[in-house]
């Protein structure tokens, strides 16, 4: 296979946590701890996991919205960490970010035309009637119309604002987009539309696609690869279908066995997960899942286990499966 | 089975630029006792003020218009809707509770646990003692799990995580023992294992206590691991109501249908179960494309005449504009509104 389009190794992001007068860093929040994964060309790679287990901060952090503490992420051929500010604003020309709040992230105060024109404005350089060509082009590609161009977000329901914040995000045409739950915000029946809008356009501009997200049903269908994160870390990667079905780690399978079943005549054995996820302040010693698992060790409590390719395509980080 | 509550032809209306808009249109509902009767629907089709509606909840301007809602309490029976408020406080609590969606803000953050559990005790037994309360709050916190229960009581319930509020929510509705438990969707902003735990949880006191309880929620999966009858909304009305297991697997209605069909499921590639596998493939130009419900939920009380779904509906015929159908029984404890279906029970 050719050289991956993006390349993840040893990320880390740490925020520090402040205390006292002085504002002194007493410790650190591990909010991403040592991951590393690869997104090839045209490729959608999932993240998913529970709320607080680091999966926007990666997305965010490949991107240097967040600006990663260690690690190495190389995006065609560049190291993005070495990228000066102005050479990193050029680059995000082709990476960008679509992220899970509609109502939050499109400026009140500028209708649809204006939201959609400034990305155009910012990386290129275009004549008036050229951005307007290409501004209706993408308006089309996302199943707008063009009379809603002169509206403003607040006119616009969930859906509609989701699909602004698309072609906001594409119309520079990267190759590569983090979509951060860019559907748990919406409707049951607006989010198919909307991941078949997503899916639409990844295949027909050819995106690589990194897409966050905690819902396991939306990710088995949209997804490649996956990983599946916890406290920071991956705990199970690989083909979406083979750790679908064939799940290794302790943690994939109660998170799986967790998903409701929509036929009240199946009634699904639950793996049951006691408590909640650690601190990620504090994290346990060892495997960070050990304090929740069934089948935890003693070794699990000292040593964290490192990444073991069970099968092609499938990479687990459990002791359970040491060589 | 007796009868807990029976709503009958419930409406629910707001004012808005001088007129009015109704909200809720005529919805009677049944729930039995120690019965889980679930409500399905997306936004704004009246399920949560249908709840709030019932305790006497409903925020300015929304106001009932008409309808009754019989409850069986223990002193006899009750019509929740104009009982004045001296009575219905001394329900709500005590023989209806009731949980909310966001277990994070429906506690006082300047109170401890302990000083919001006795609260609720002490509201409705004057004559409780402090001991007692401590106890019986100890208890309740124990029967829902949370693991270290002394230190959750003196706690505020900003150190506490979210999947351990609802428990403490729950514990705190379950106090007086209710025998009607409405929970607006509990498990939303929660994570799936988190969500399986409280789900287990509710079905658990359920069985222990003979708690009827009205499940709320936009998730069809929650409905199917804790339901027993379901009722499904859309646009104020219900649309379609039957046992669980018939709703899933004789699904009539187009809306529930779609419902089941638009979200990718874990048991199949698609959960297929309303209709046949090869009509759907044919209709799906991609391989793996979602089926979707085509357009939006309309806002609330700008329906259209005729069947309100059929806007989006890909059966619609002409008699569809025409009138609304009816809530015709299609099967033995099966209804559904739709013109379609009620012919092929009539033809047959």
């Amino acid at each position: 296979m050719s050289e991956p389009l993006l390349s993840v190794r040893n990320l880390k992001t740490y925020f520090p946590i402040k205390s006292g007068l002085l504002r002194k860093t007493v410790g650190y929040v591990h909010a991403v701890e040592d991951i590393s994964f690869d997104v090839n060309d045209r490729e959608v790679l999932a993240i998913v996991g529970e709320s607080g287990c680091g999966k926007s901060t990666a997305g965010s952090s490949i991107l240097r919205l967040i600006e990663p503490t260690g690690g190495n992420i190389v995006f065609d051929g560049a190291d993005i960490r070495a990228l000066t500010p102005e050479e990193m604003r050029v680059k995000r020309r082709d990476m960008q970010f679509i992220f899970q709040n509609p109502y939050g992230s499109l400026n009140p105060r500028m209708n649809v035309r204006a939201l959609l024109s400034e990305p155009l404005r910012v990386h290129f350089n275009l004549s008036e009637a050229q951005t307007r060509e290409q501004v209706d082009e993408m308006l089309e590609l996302v199943g707008m119309t063009p009379d809603q161009l002169t509206r403003y977000p607040h006119q616009f329901s969930g859906g509609q604002k989701q699909r602004v914040s698309i072609a906001r995000a594409l119309i520079s045409r990267p190759r590569f987009v983090v979509a951060d739950e860019p559907v748990s915000a919406l409707d049951v029946s607006i989010q198919a539309q909307i991941l078949n809008l997503l899916m639409r356009l990844q295949r027909d501009m050819r995106l690589s696609m990194i897409f966050i997200s905690h819902d396991l049903n939306v990710v088995r269908h949209i997804s490649a690869n996956v990983c599946v994160m916890y406290l920071g870390r991956i705990m199970e990667q690989g083909n979406t279908a083979l750790v679908y079905d064939r799940p290794l780690h302790p943690y994939t399978q109660a998170l799986l066995s967790a998903v409701p079943s929509r036929d009240p005549l199946l009634k699904k054995r639950h793996i049951a997960l006691e408590g909640d996820v650690p601190n990620p302040a504090n994290p346990p010693d060892g495997c960070p899942f050990h304090t929740r698992c069934a089948r935890a060790k003693p070794l699990c409590s000292q040593k964290i286990p490192e990444p073991v390719t069970a099968e092609e395509g499938h990479v687990v980080a459990c002791h359970l499966y040491d060589k | 089975m007796d009868h807990l509550l029976d709503i009958c032809g419930l409406r629910i209306e707001t004012r808005r630029g001088g007129g009015k808009a109704m909200l809720l249109d005529k919805v009677d509902l049944s729930v039995k006792k120690g019965q889980s009767f679930g409500i399905v629907g997306e936004s704004g089709c009246g399920k949560s003020i249908t709840a709030n509606a019932l305790m006497q909840l409903l925020p300015y301007p929304l106001r009932v218009s008409d309808g009754t809602a019989r409850y069986q309490s223990l002193n006899g029976e009750k019509e929740l809707l104009s009982l004045p408020a001296e009575e219905i406080r001394g329900l709500r609590g005590r023989e209806i509770a009731m949980i909310f969606q966001e277990p994070m803000t429906s506690l006082d953050p300047i109170f401890t646990v302990e000083y919001q559990m006795f609260e609720a005790l002490s509201f409705h037994n004057k004559r409780i003692g402090k001991r007692e309360m401590h106890e019986r709050a100890l208890e309740m916190l124990r029967s829902v799990k949370i693991p270290r229960p002394e230190q959750t009581l003196r706690s505020y319930p900003h150190l506490i995580s979210g999947g351990q509020l609802q428990r403490v929510m729950i514990a705190m509705a379950m106090l007086n023992n209710p025998r009607l438990l409405i929970a607006d969707e509990p498990t939303t902003a929660l994570d799936v294992t988190i969500q399986a735990q409280i789900l287990e949880l509710m079905n658990g006191l359920k069985a222990a206590n003979g708690t009827s309880i009205i499940m709320i929620t936009h998730d069809l999966g929650v409905i199917a691991e804790t339901c027993e009858e379901v009722a499904v909304f859309y646009a104020g009305q219900v649309v379609e109501q039957a046992p669980a297991a018939e709703l899933f697997h004789n699904t009539a209605h187009p809306y529930t249908e779609g419902l089941l069909r638009a979200v990718t499921s874990l048991d199949g590639d698609r959960a297929d179960m309303g209709r046949s596998t090869s009509q759907s493939e044919a209709e799906a130009p991609h391989q793996n494309e979602l089926y979707t419900i085509p357009g939006m939920v309309p806002p609330g009380g700008e329906w259209s005449s005729g069947c309100r779904f059929r806007d989006r509906c890909d059966r619609a015929a002409p008699r569809c504009a025409e009138a609304l159908p009816a809530l015709c029984e299609i099967a033995p404890g099966h209804l559904c509104r739709c013109f379609r279906t009620g012919e092929e029970v009539e033809a047959r």
